[in-house]
């Protein structure tokens, strides 16, 4: 049996009537586990899901080919928070507010501050902490 | 001992000896104080955070026919027209009109006066609109222009108060969320804000003024400006550590400077949400190796440098003038404080990396020759207290 794998994942569903239940048939039909961090699907408007699945690689393949029937683009860096270097002071005022570690210090000495996207997930607290507006969010 | 020119003629020749205050420490520790002091020349401070007291004065030149400003302003962020027919002043907490402030609260502050400054410096064009009530030599009463930096006569920084020499730890003691000048304290002591280069920051390495002092000449975002007077609230007289550190603000610095000479990434707009908008500013200070006493005050370290933390739901807005405790800027660093035996997520509002960097430029700078040092023509005051303003009875 192959190995499992967590993949984070940003779905996003082009203004569509899909009325499906997706995470439904991930779960049923692919046999995947779901962790939603963030979502916003309302008929009528486009609509982003941010999630993690853990499954086999075959599995997650299959499932995705499922979720484009539907129109619906697969970002597979689930982009749903960006972080800007370009924006970022490194001043730390962050670091006591994010919850998982995404933004970290990432070099003690000079303290720099760095983002591991994997890590995040998508509380959104870092968006109403900076001062600099190095975090923004997709939806 | 040495003198400023003899530094000066040092630098002048490229020889120049200059370390960043957070490597004089070891070399010193290396090398002894004596030894240490004959060599080196100058150490760079450096500092970068928000600076609410900052702001800028601006020359349009003449439209034809010609305006006397009385109501103006830039990007829809009101500037000051009180002073000449085209001169402003543009404020670092300026809020731009129609900005709903609190009244939505927490506000975001999404762009205010200082943003127009980071994107006055960064070379964006920008809107002047302005109003006047015309007279017989300046008959127009109203103009609305695009312009950018290089259009202006002068734009010269010109900021009342930066570089406090020391700061508060702010906690919250309360059951909701504060929105503060040193960001989002959430309740129940949950983390703390710090806002101090420690170590490398200027008026911490000089802590008794001793070069530091009007018309020193500082790297102000890039630009070669000066002290032109005490900061606002410059309280030389507060209580310091048996090794002179002040354990509270104290010292501050007005500066000033030419803003067309600025690098945008030390001059950023600043938001903090439920209050309001700023100016973050980069600044590096030369400290001129004239003695061995000045270079030992160089070699303060994060672990000798006391921070008061206070509580901003009470202690802050009612003044009572309470401590909680200090904590050191070694253990601020850490990421976690303890403080009467919960432990406390830490967060900073000014960035050491850009202060590093700012003092590595600086010191680049001077061993280039392209950056002298000054002695001030006048010190700053070491005595004197910060007043209270006193609400009286019209007498």
């Amino acid at each position: 049996m192959s190995q499992t794998i967590t993949q984070k994942l940003m779905l996003f569903f082009p203004k569509c009537e899909c009325e499906k239940p997706i995470i439904y048939h991930l779960v049923k039909d692919y046999d995947l586990i779901v962790n939603v961090y963030r979502a916003k699907v309302t008929p009528e408007e486009e609509g982003y899901l941010v999630l993690d699945v853990t499954g086999t690689e075959e599995d997650i393949e299959r499932a995705m080919d499922f979720v484009r029937t539907f129109n619906v683009t697969v970002n597979y860096t689930g982009k749903g928070v960006t972080w800007d270097e370009r924006r970022c002071t490194h001043c730390g005022q962050c670091l006591a507010h994010c919850p998982s570690g995404a933004l970290h210090l990432a070099d003690p000495a000079t303290r720099q501050v760095g983002y591991d996207e994997s890590e995040c997930i998508e509380c959104l607290a870092c968006i109403r902490i900076c001062p600099f507006g190095t975090c923004a969010s997709a939806f | 001992m040495k003198t400023y020119a003899q530094i000066n003629d040092r630098i002048a020749s490229g020889k120049a000896v200059v370390l960043t205050a957070d490597e004089i420490m070891d070399y010193v520790d290396k090398k002894g104080l004596a030894a240490a002091a004959q060599e080196v020349d100058v150490v760079t401070t450096a500092t970068f955070g928000p600076m609410c007291s900052s702001g800028c004065f601006l020359n349009f030149g003449h439209s034809k026919p010609k305006i006397r400003m009385s109501e103006a302003w830039v990007e829809d962020v009101l500037v000051y027209a009180g002073v000449a027919a085209v001169d402003v002043y543009l404020g670092a907490t300026q809020l731009r009109h129609g900005d709903p402030a609190n009244m939505y609260y927490p506000g975001e502050f999404r762009y205010g006066g200082g943003h127009v400054i980071e994107d006055l410096v960064a070379g964006k064009t920008l809107q002047l609109f302005a109003l006047s009530y015309g007279t017989d030599e300046y008959p127009r009463r109203e103009i609305r222009t695009y312009f950018t930096i290089r259009d202006l006569n002068q734009a010269i920084m010109v900021n009342p108060r930066n570089c406090y020499q020391n700061y508060n730890v702010a906690i919250n003691d309360s059951e909701r969320p504060l929105y503060t000048y040193l960001g989002v304290l959430e309740p129940r002591r949950k983390n703390a804000t710090y806002c101090s280069a420690g170590q490398l920051s200027p008026l911490l390495n000089d802590p008794y003024y001793e070069t530091i002092g009007v018309g020193t000449r500082v790297w102000l975002a890039g630009a070669q400006g000066h002290v032109y007077a005490e900061g606002t609230q410059h309280a030389g007289a507060c209580e310091r550590t048996p090794a002179g550190v002040p354990k509270e603000g104290a010292g501050t610095l007005a500066l000033t400077g030419d803003m067309k000479r600025m690098r945008p990434e030390f001059v950023r707009g600043v938001s903090l949400r439920g209050y309001g908008v700023s100016l973050a500013l980069g600044i590096g200070v030369p400290i001129p190796i004239l003695n061995e006493q000045v270079l030992q005050r160089t070699c303060v370290r994060d672990r000798d440098i006391l921070a008061p933390v206070i509580d901003y739901s009470r202690d802050y807005p009612e003044k009572t003038g309470r401590v909680i405790t200090y904590v050191t800027y070694e253990q601020l660093r850490r990421g976690q404080i303890e403080i009467e035996g919960k432990k406390v997520a830490v967060g900073s509002l000014s960035s050491y990396y850009k202060a590093l960097e700012i003092a590595h430029l600086l010191a680049d700078e001077i061993r280039r020759g392209e950056f002298l040092v000054s002695s001030p023509i006048a010190p700053l005051p070491r005595d004197g207290k910060m007043k209270p303003l006193v609400i009286r009875e019209k007498p």
